[in-house]
């Protein structure tokens, strides 16, 4: 699970001459002041110390390491090189590539489409619709998997049944290499994008009416406003739902657990599962360990790209 | 505004369009609940063997059960008034077995499988740290919001700083963590991490923001203390935040799956999913069942959903949450 904060970026510099204030003399006699802000902060500070940034400074360490119980010795790059010289890696990397690089551009496109469908309608039946795109999204990804591996079965399932009115088939969906990665980027484009439609309402609802009605004055038609003031005046919250869809995907993991782990062969395997497996199945930590921080390094490049390339011309 | 017969045609398609997309996106939704209700065996008089409408080719799209049990009723009702008392029991008795059939893989699910068990663990666990975090960032969030303080900005900024980094990235060393403290196969594994998920203290503080300062300064003027400020004026004036966040944490608690699989062992100790994982591993074979635990899992949060809706609308647009 990952957050990504959105109002606190635009305050970021003129907090940050404030952090590296010069302490003064003072600074005992503040902080003695204000002892009931920290008693209030403690149980947070806590368990964030414990359990997200010791972690997270171990995870870069252990990656540099071979880790025993007793001892763990620091061998370098090792495991970097060894992540990078082995098969499996490029491969995950490719699935995962493949898997984001179709499901994210889709599933943003066709929330936009959606929502822009959705505010044509009245204020009842925007909430219906609302409801039923985002209603999968509440639902454990386990439980979506579970039903999907049953639908894409290959004696009973409901895929190759429609299949057959077209004459097509029967496909065996996730037991192929060729079909198994593509079956499982089907499935994820047909799960609506609910978080997308609800945010794009939203920003929708806060655009002013008199550009629409300065459009129609000009006589520009529904699809016209579409393009040139809809989409343009949406376009910050298609740059979050992007950064947000694309780390999403790049996590993918529960899916594949679920239906293929990873096969048949590696057809499936993605990076998250691949850590999984080598963390917890093959229990090499510290192979897992620079595993992981190349995964968090792809995220954070792409999400620079994303941020660029969206952001460019405003 | 006048309405030209042309919008309304519009509107009409939009409206058939959307409720297309709408029946396919909810279709696996309604394919669990529809097979957990699925008739698995039947066998009526004209048939050599029972049949199992759960894998038939081609698949029923509704739980047969439901015109068969019309049909025999229909049947039972008829021979009575003929008089034929066989046919009449043997009527009844098929009903009575459509009716225990169809609802019988819940049953074998509390009885036979831990499903029970699992469905109150998941369901604890998520109450104990959406209360936790509740209380727990609201407080860091306040305190970050409105007082001035030496570090303040600081663990701020050090503690967003983590929001970037994906879970994935921590799970060696807080799998070592958890077995060094001890932890390792216990519900602890699960709510002290959880617990400390930093999202909420963002969104506390933007939330907390939005209080007005002269609110707190009179309670000061009053003598209240600082936790009696907080608990009775700022708690209170924060309910929409706290509704938002509370149910984002609910949802991801109980969906959660990567990270239980990993620390839990003992199928006692089970949350749904994981559980489900390991029905699912063992019964390839009885999709009923295992749609009846997808539903048993499925069903808590879609009451939740269709309860605080309006709440799942405002946790999105304040802060941005993901899955």
């Amino acid at each position: 699970m990952t957050q990504m904060p959105m109002g606190a970026v635009p305050k970021k510099k003129e907090e940050k001459m404030k952090l590296f204030r010069k302490p003064n003399k003072n600074l005992f006699r503040q902080m003695k002041k204000n002892y009931s802000a920290y008693l209030f902060l403690l149980p947070k500070l806590i368990l964030f110390t414990l359990f997200v940034a010791i972690p997270v400074v171990w995870a870069f360490i252990l990656s540099f390491q071979k880790y025993k119980v007793f001892g763990s010795e620091f061998i370098g790059l090792e495991n970097y090189i060894e992540v990078f010289q082995s098969e499996a890696f490029w491969i995950a990397l490719k699935n995962t590539l493949l898997f984001t690089v179709v499901t994210v551009p889709f599933g943003v496109i066709s929330a936009l489409v959606l929502s822009v469908l959705i505010f044509e309608l009245g204020k009842l039946s925007q909430s219906i619709f609302r409801s039923a795109f985002y209603l999968p999204t509440v639902t454990s990804m386990v439980i979506i998997a579970m039903v999907w591996r049953w639908m894409y079965n290959y004696d009973f399932g409901l895929f190759n049944y429609v299949l057959g009115w077209f004459g097509v088939g029967p496909v065996n969906w996730l037991g192929q290499s060729s079909t198994a990665l593509w079956a499982l980027i089907i499935m994820q484009c047909l799960i609506p994008f609910g978080v997308g439609i609800i945010m794009y309402l939203a920003s929708m609802g806060s655009i002013s009416q008199s550009l629409y009605e300065a459009a129609r004055m000009d006589g520009a038609g529904k699809f016209k406003q579409w393009i040139h003031i809809t989409i343009p005046l949406l376009k910050p919250t298609t740059l979050y739902l992007v950064l947000l869809s694309t780390i999403g995907s790049f996590q993918v993991f529960t899916q594949i657990i679920m239906m293929t782990g990873g096969g048949p062969g590696s057809a499936t395997e993605t990076l998250v599962h691949l850590i999984y497996k080598t963390g917890f199945r093959d229990f090499d930590f510290g192979l897992a360990g620079a595993q992981s921080v190349v995964l968090f390094a792809i995220i954070l490049i792409f999400s620079i790209i994303q941020f660029r390339v969206l952001r460019h011309d405003e | 505004m006048n309405k030209k017969p042309l919008d309304r045609l519009n509107k009409f398609i939009i409206f058939a369009l959307l409720s297309i997309f709408a029946v396919v996106s909810l279709l696996p939704l309604y394919w669990v609940f529809s097979t957990s209700l699925q008739l698995s065996s039947y066998q009526s008089m004209e048939m050599e063997r029972p049949v199992s409408y759960v894998d038939s080719n081609p698949p029923k799209m509704y739980p047969m059960g439901i015109p068969l049990y019309f049909e025999h009723w229909k049947g039972a009702r008829e021979a009575e008034k003929t008089g034929d008392a066989e046919l009449e029991t043997y009527h009844r008795a098929q009903m009575d077995h459509i009716v225990s059939n169809t609802f019988g893989s819940f049953k074998s699910l509390f009885k036979k499988h831990d499903v029970g068990k699992w469905f109150f663990n998941s369901l604890y666990i998520a109450v104990v740290v959406t209360v936790g975090i509740l209380l727990i960032d609201s407080m860091a969030g306040y305190v970050l919001a409105k007082k001035r303080f030496p570090g303040r900005n600081l663990i701020f900024w050090i503690i967003i700083s983590t929001m970037m980094i994906p879970g994935q990235v921590t799970l060696v060393p807080l799998f070592i963590m958890v077995g060094n403290l001890n932890l390792m196969d216990t519900h602890w594994a699960l709510i002290l991490p959880d617990l400390s998920m930093v999202f909420g203290v963002f969104l506390m503080r933007q939330f907390m923001y939005s209080i007005p300062d002269e609110l707190l300064e009179a309670a000061k003027m009053d003598g209240a203390s600082e936790w009696r400020t907080f608990w009775t004026v700022v708690l209170p004036l924060a309910k929409p935040g706290l509704a938002a966040l509370g149910i984002f944490t609910f949802m991801n608690v109980w969906n959660s799956f990567l990270w239980p699989i990993i620390v839990l062992n003992t199928a006692e100790l089970y949350t749904l999913p994981v559980g489900l994982k390991t029905l699912q591993d063992a019964n390839l074979a009885s999709f009923k069942l295992l749609m009846s635990g997808a539903a048993v899992a499925a069903i808590p949060m879609i009451i939740v959903f269709i309860l605080f809706q309006r709440y799942f609308v405002q946790g999105l647009t304040l802060g941005g949450v993901k899955e």
